[in-house]
């Protein structure tokens, strides 16, 4: 088996600095790679764009960011609805949307189900992020947006299906949809981040008449009866258990401190709730 | 050598050069002339003819040369022939009349530029990467970058990926762990995105002149901002500028105004501390002075507790990464995000000490980006109260016996009154975690939380963007309060014990602080020895010949409108000599001297960046206003206010040089700590000037040669080719490499100090009650009361709770007990603002630099955290609280209409929990204005924030800004624009 590209990117480690969005437009802006991209224009396309994604509510936040680009899928819908042959797989793994073949085939912007493809108006082209295989062809190791990331989010890796599929599985990582079996080759780590959910709140206690943080309490959260995560209150009596499916029911909270007890409950829906202040007693 | 041979010896050099190198050929078929040299004393020289190319020579003297060097006799002209040549000699010579000229200005600079370029054209610049691409290198305000062209055109500018020739990394042991910095140069979005920057639509390519605008008659100065823009020659618009500078002169002193942005494009050559002050020194005109705008705070009012005002009122950073990573328990960023601002150097190091479990926390009114990306605890102040909070922990530190007796004791003064202000003794107000919660709206308890953890662990306080001082806070009516109260918490946990001291990983790398490479604030080929620090060094080390103003007027910046409309502004200096220094005042117009005719802007945009900013629009339509230049890369909002328009070209279509943020001395001395390695780049000229476009330095040499002044700015046609040359040979650099070297590679990591060698840790020497240890030649000896390195710069010596310094002057606003004085914009105080519910914070943006990188054409424009395009138009992001938008039917994208009495700007909201309810933040700086009808009194599409801000002092007694607790009011915007300025709330 030959090896084959992949991206991975830690969404935990990107913190929307924007540099990867901002170097793949300088590497395609104005710029002809004949076989693999047409110019991209000035302005207007994002070929990578940055997800933001907010949890939970005041003052209870927090806020993550997940760079989405082609996924060079293994089963690529786009290939599928492309005439003549304008969408090609490469052995390496890389998919090219041909610059030539694909003038005025606007169906492969339409059949990409992660909205990866734009379309230029002028050209009246189809593009996308090509993997940056003109410069992988010419030896580069790193993708423009590794090489530009100083968080190090991203991980440009050449691998073979069997040792990629090994990684993701002693990694964690996933990928985007995966229901819809197009088999990406852009993987995320800390992918929760973006679509799993948090209960916080912040546990107080009255100490001769003066309210304060209960630090150091038991947070347990349980469903139908059954423990789902643990917590312990930190110096300002916040806590917050994390990896929550949402839409996910009821859930039954307990803290237990020096002072006593405090209970909640609450219904999960699509959003991280901050049940706000408990005081224990 | 002998003064024949060497004469002899000119016109072969260029008969051969011009046979090797087609460009000096094509060069020498620019002019024709006939020049000579000759000696003063005796009838002796040589005449060089050059017609179409060809070039003629003979011993002897010419009948009737175009250009005439001469000079005072054979001993003086063999000393300055003779290779090498001697910088400091060939110096003397020419400001002490040993060597002179007759002949046209223009002439002389370029028959001068063509010798020095029979060495020139010879090197060699770039890395040849195949393919027919070659790899230059770059400085931006972010860091140095690669920057790849192919056919005449720029392909892309990466970041720098050190090679194993580099010098090695330095690392720091800390609690078992071993951590080195990436090998590379990390840069923000507005350093990455200049590609699009140079092919911008937006770019100004040629001369333009506004088409109701004759300087011979009708100047239509009413129409400023309105009418439409002409293209001209260079010859016209030379001319005319030339032609009002001189009809200005005549009027009298001062007559002459120059306005520069904050910041310019990177490069020691370029910046308005080089290029621009050079030129003007020569002319004399009245300067706009600054206010310390991003420190504000720090300067009006921390100094006045410890000094440090050649740092404007911030603290040394030596040693702190390395103290912090091994030492500290804690780390409390106050109003410091520096992750938005500085680049991501310091973002690793914050990384380490997350691994290394150093809890965080967070105090700032917008959950910002490096408490988003570390995590931690946040804690969200009503924008202003902060000192509030800070006086409540001072509270509980005294009540609960939390602080550093033996520091207080031993290292300061005034702590007993302190003590009696906070429990209350003094007003009947004891500063108490609850006395706060009203003003602050942020629990006791947390405030008593976070002060028994500060008290009781060790921590560090990063206070401002830069964890020793900056923005944020610091620039509010309550800035001086604010930065005030950094000082005395650091104080009262005694800063420079092991693991307490100010900072947040941002400054204090282990680096080399002795290697010299001067920084773009030393002015480089300036000759101002008075407002730059050339003195310093750069001086004595890249001899040039001195310039100076004659003109003594100007005018502080934040008030040039009232100058204009009012003929009249008075402000304070920002003298850092001293900490008195700010005390003094200065008047436009000054005795004897005449008011503004003319302004001269050097790129940026006021109605951008300038608080109150619709005041511009006033005075640039003003009458006494006779004349304004603009002189920019990009067409920006302040831009058709001009009546003649000068392209600048970029930094990537002319010679630059600089280190990554070298500022050099004078007032963020080694600010390249931030970084984690030191490098320096030469900025090469990748691309010839696009259109008619020129550089700043070639644009000034060319109204110079008008006014008969161009030998003199150039020094006798140097050019910036050749500064680079002589920059790079003032500094250590030239030890450590080769010119050619240099030129081909185009950077240098300069190594760090062995670990044996490292700079003390900062503050420690004072901790320790040592003399002074740390690298930096501040304070002034002459500062000092005890004796050279003893003690600190305040008149005791010692931190002073009590300023001593502010019992000297009289400003209500300032008492020498940091009193906490809510004088936030308040609705319930001021009954004209009840209609304006919301608190404005104006950050820098993250992506932008300042304006640079929000141009029209940028790639930038495209991030939704910054602009959102929506029908055609980029506009503003504003973040609002979720409740506010629900409130007013907003959603997300949704235009909203941001306003108060000063001004009205439509945005793009974004809704967001990260802010507290009651506050909007949107960014300053926006490179656009676009009214929706009458300029300066109309509703606002391109996003210039800082329309809302008010024009009012800090406090009474200074020149600084007081926006982010600005009221206004927001509502979707409907299109129709009603809104009218009322007059000025200041």
């Amino acid at each position: 088996m030959s090896k084959k590209w992949n991206l991975i990117v830690d969404v935990e480690r990107c913190d929307n600095c924007r540099g990867c969005f901002i170097a793949v437009k300088d590497e395609y802006a104005g710029n002809d790679f004949p076989g693999y991209s047409a110019p991209q224009p000035a302005q207007g396309h994002n070929w990578l764009e940055i997800k933001r994604h907010e949890r939970g509510s005041y003052p209870l936040v927090d806020a993550h960011f997940q760079p989405v680009m082609c996924n060079h899928c293994d089963d690529a819908p786009c290939m599928k609805a492309a005439r003549d042959g304008a969408v090609k797989k490469r052995d390496d793994g890389i998919v090219i949307i041909d610059p030539v073949k694909a003038k005025g085939q606007k169906q492969i912007v339409e059949a990409c189900p992660y909205g990866a493809v734009s379309w230029n108006e002028d050209l009246q082209l189809p593009q996308h992020w090509t993997f940056d295989a003109h410069l992988l062809d010419a030896g580069w190791t790193k993708t423009r947006a590794e090489q530009a990331c100083p968080t190090d989010a991203f991980r440009t890796v050449k691998l073979e299906d069997v040792e990629m599929q090994r990684l993701a599985a002693s990694e964690g990582l996933e990928v985007e949809r995966a229901e819809l079996g197009t088999r990406p080759r852009v993987y995320y780590k800390n992918r929760h981040l973006m679509t799993h959910c948090f209960v916080g709140g912040t546990v107080v206690q009255r100490v001769g008449g003066i309210e304060e943080c209960a630090a150091g309490a038991t947070v347990v959260l349980r469903q139908a009866g059954r423990e789902v995560g643990r917590a312990t209150t930190d110096t300002f009596g916040e806590f917050k258990i994390d990896r929550l499916p949402p839409g996910s029911g009821r859930y039954d909270l307990e803290v237990s401190g020096a002072a006593g007890r405090a209970s909640a409950s609450f219904e999960l829906g699509g959003t991280s709730p901050y049940l706000g202040v408990l005081t224990l007693a | 050598m002998n003064l024949s041979v060497l004469l002899w010896g000119i016109p072969q050099a260029m008969r051969a050069m011009s046979k090797l190198y087609p460009a000096y050929a094509a060069r020498l078929r620019e002019r024709n002339l006939v020049a000579q040299f000759r000696l003063r004393d005796v009838p002796e020289g040589r005449w060089i003819e050059l017609r179409d190319g060809k070039i003629k020579s003979r011993a002897g003297l010419h009948a009737a040369p175009d250009l005439t060097i001469h000079f005072k006799n054979r001993e003086i002209a063999e000393g300055f022939l003779t290779p090498p040549f001697d910088m400091l000699e060939r110096i003397d010579a020419a400001k002490n009349f040993k060597i002179g000229f007759d002949g046209p200005d223009d002439l002389a600079v370029w028959f001068m530029q063509t010798l020095t370029r029979l060495e020139t054209v010879t090197w060699k610049a770039g890395t040849d990467m195949g393919n027919g691409v070659t790899r230059y290198t770059n400085g931006t305000n972010s860091g140095p970058i690669f920057v790849y062209v192919k056919d005449g055109k720029i392909i892309r500018t990466t970041p720098i990926d050190f090679d194993d020739s580099d010098a090695a990394s330095w690392s720091i042991k800390a609690r078992g762990q071993t951590f080195k910095p990436s090998r590379r140069t990390t840069v923000a979005t507005h350093g990455l995105c200049l590609k699009s920057m140079v092919y911008s639509k937006n770019r100004i390519l040629h001369p333009m002149k506004r088409v109701d605008f004759d300087p011979d008659g009708e100047r239509n100065i009413q129409n400023r901002g309105k009418s439409k823009f002409v293209r001209i020659s260079w010859d016209e618009a030379l001319d005319i500028v030339s032609k009002e500078i001189k009809r200005a002169k005549a009027v009298g002193p001062g007559a002459v105004c120059v306005a520069n942005g904050s910041h310019h494009q990177w490069g020691n050559l370029g910046h308005y501390m080089s290029a621009f002050n050079r030129f003007w020194n020569l002319i004399g005109v009245t300067k706009l002075v600054h206010t310390p705008d991003s420190w504000e705070g720090w300067f009006w009012g921390a100094m006045h507790h410890w000094g440090n005002s050649l740092r404007l009122g911030c603290p040394e950073f030596y040693g702190t990464v390395e103290d912090c990573l091994k030492e500290a328990e804690m780390i409390v960023f106050w109003s410091s995000d520096p992750d938005a601002t500085y680049g991501f150097e310091g973002t690793e190091r914050r990384e380490w000490a997350k691994k290394l479990g150093i809890k965080m926390v967070h105090i700032d009114p917008y959950l910002n980006h490096t408490a988003a990306h570390l995590g931690g605890k946040w804690i969200s102040p009503k924008p202003g109260t902060d000192p509030a909070m800070a006086q409540a922990i001072c509270h509980v530190w005294i009540t609960e016996g939390l602080y550093d007796k033996t520091f207080i004791e031993g290292r300061t003064t005034g702590f007993d009154e302190w003590k009696a202000y906070i429990l209350g003794e003094t007003d009947g107000i004891g500063k108490t975690p609850e006395w706060q919660e009203s003003e602050t709206g942020v629990p006791a308890r947390d405030v008593r939380a976070l002060a028994r953890e500060w008290g009781s662990k060790k921590t560090y306080l990063g206070a401002g963007g830069w964890g020793v001082g900056l923005g944020g806070a610091g620039r509010s009516p309550m800035g001086a309060q604010w930065a005030r109260m950094m000082t005395i918490l650091g104080a009262m946990q005694g800063y420079g014990r092991p693991g307490s001291n100010f900072g947040n990983l941002q400054f204090g790398a282990p680096l080399d602080f002795n290697f010299y490479f001067p920084g773009y604030g030393e002015g480089s080929f300036s000759g101002e020895l008075t407002t730059s620090a050339n003195s310093a060094n750069n001086y004595q080390r890249m001899p040039h010949i001195v310039t100076m103003s004659s003109v003594r007027q100007a005018i502080p910046r934040m008030w040039f409108p009232e100058a204009i409309t009012q003929g009249k502004a008075m402000g304070y200096l920002t003298d850092v000599s001293s900490i008195q220094g700010q005390f003094f005042p200065f008047g436009y117009p000054s005795p004897g001297h005449v008011r503004v005719q003319m302004l001269y802007k050097y790129g940026s945009s006021s109605l951008g960046t300038q608080v109150g900013s619709n005041r511009w629009i006033q005075a640039y339509q003003h009458e006494s206003l006779k004349f304004v230049v603009n002189q920019s890369v990009w067409w920006e909002g302040e831009t058709p206010f001009a009546d003649i328009v000068l392209p600048a070209c970029t930094v990537f279509e002319r010679w630059d040089i600089g280190e990554w943020y070298n500022v050099g001395a004078g007032y963020v001395h080694h600010m390249y700590s931030m970084n984690n390695h030191r490098v320096i780049a030469l900025q090469h000229k990748a691309i010839e000037p696009l259109g008619e476009s020129k550089s700043d330095y070639d644009i000034f040499l060319a109204i110079a040669e008008k006014l008969d002044l161009g030998a003199v700015y150039s020094e006798g046609g140097t050019s910036e080719y050749d500064w680079c040359k002589r920059v790079f040979d003032s500094s250590d650099l030239a030890k450590r490499t080769s010119w050619r070297e240099f030129l081909k590679k185009g950077y240098y990591v300069v190594a760090p100090d062995p670990e044996s060698a490292r700079a003390p840790t900062a503050n420690r020497w004072f901790y320790e009650g040592r003399k002074k240890d740390t690298p930096e030649p501040y304070p002034l000896p002459s500062e000092y009361v005890a004796g050279l390195g003893k003690g600190l710069q305040t008149p005791s010596g010692k931190f002073e709770f009590v300023a001593s310094t502010l019992k000297r002057i009289d400003d209500p606003d300032r008492p020498p007990l940091n009193q906490y004085m809510p004088v936030y914009e308040d609705g319930k105080r001021e009954p004209q603002l009840a209609e304006f519910p919301l608190q404005l914070l104006s950050p820098h943006s993250r992506y932008p630099f300042h304006l640079m990188g929000d141009d029209e054409g940028c790639s930038v424009r495209d991030i939704r955290e910054h602009r959102v395009l929506k029908d055609g138009h980029y506009y503003l992001v504003a973040r609002i609280n979720r409740e506010d938008a629900a409130a007013r039917g907003i959603r997300d994208d949704d235009l909203i209409r941001l306003w108060n009495n000063r001004g009205s700007v439509v945005c793009a909201a974004q809704i967001t929990d990260r802010l507290r309810p009651g506050v909007v933040s949107a960014s300053t700086a926006s490179a656009e204005y676009r009214p929706a009808g009458e300029p300066g009194k109309s509703t606002d599409l391109g996003g210039c924030i800082n329309m809302l801000n008010p024009s009012k002092a800090i406090a009474r007694k200074t020149h600084g800004i007081r926006p982010n607790t600005t009221l206004i009011q927001i509502e979707k915007w409907t299109g129709v624009d009603t809104w009218q300025p009322r007059a000025e709330i200041a």
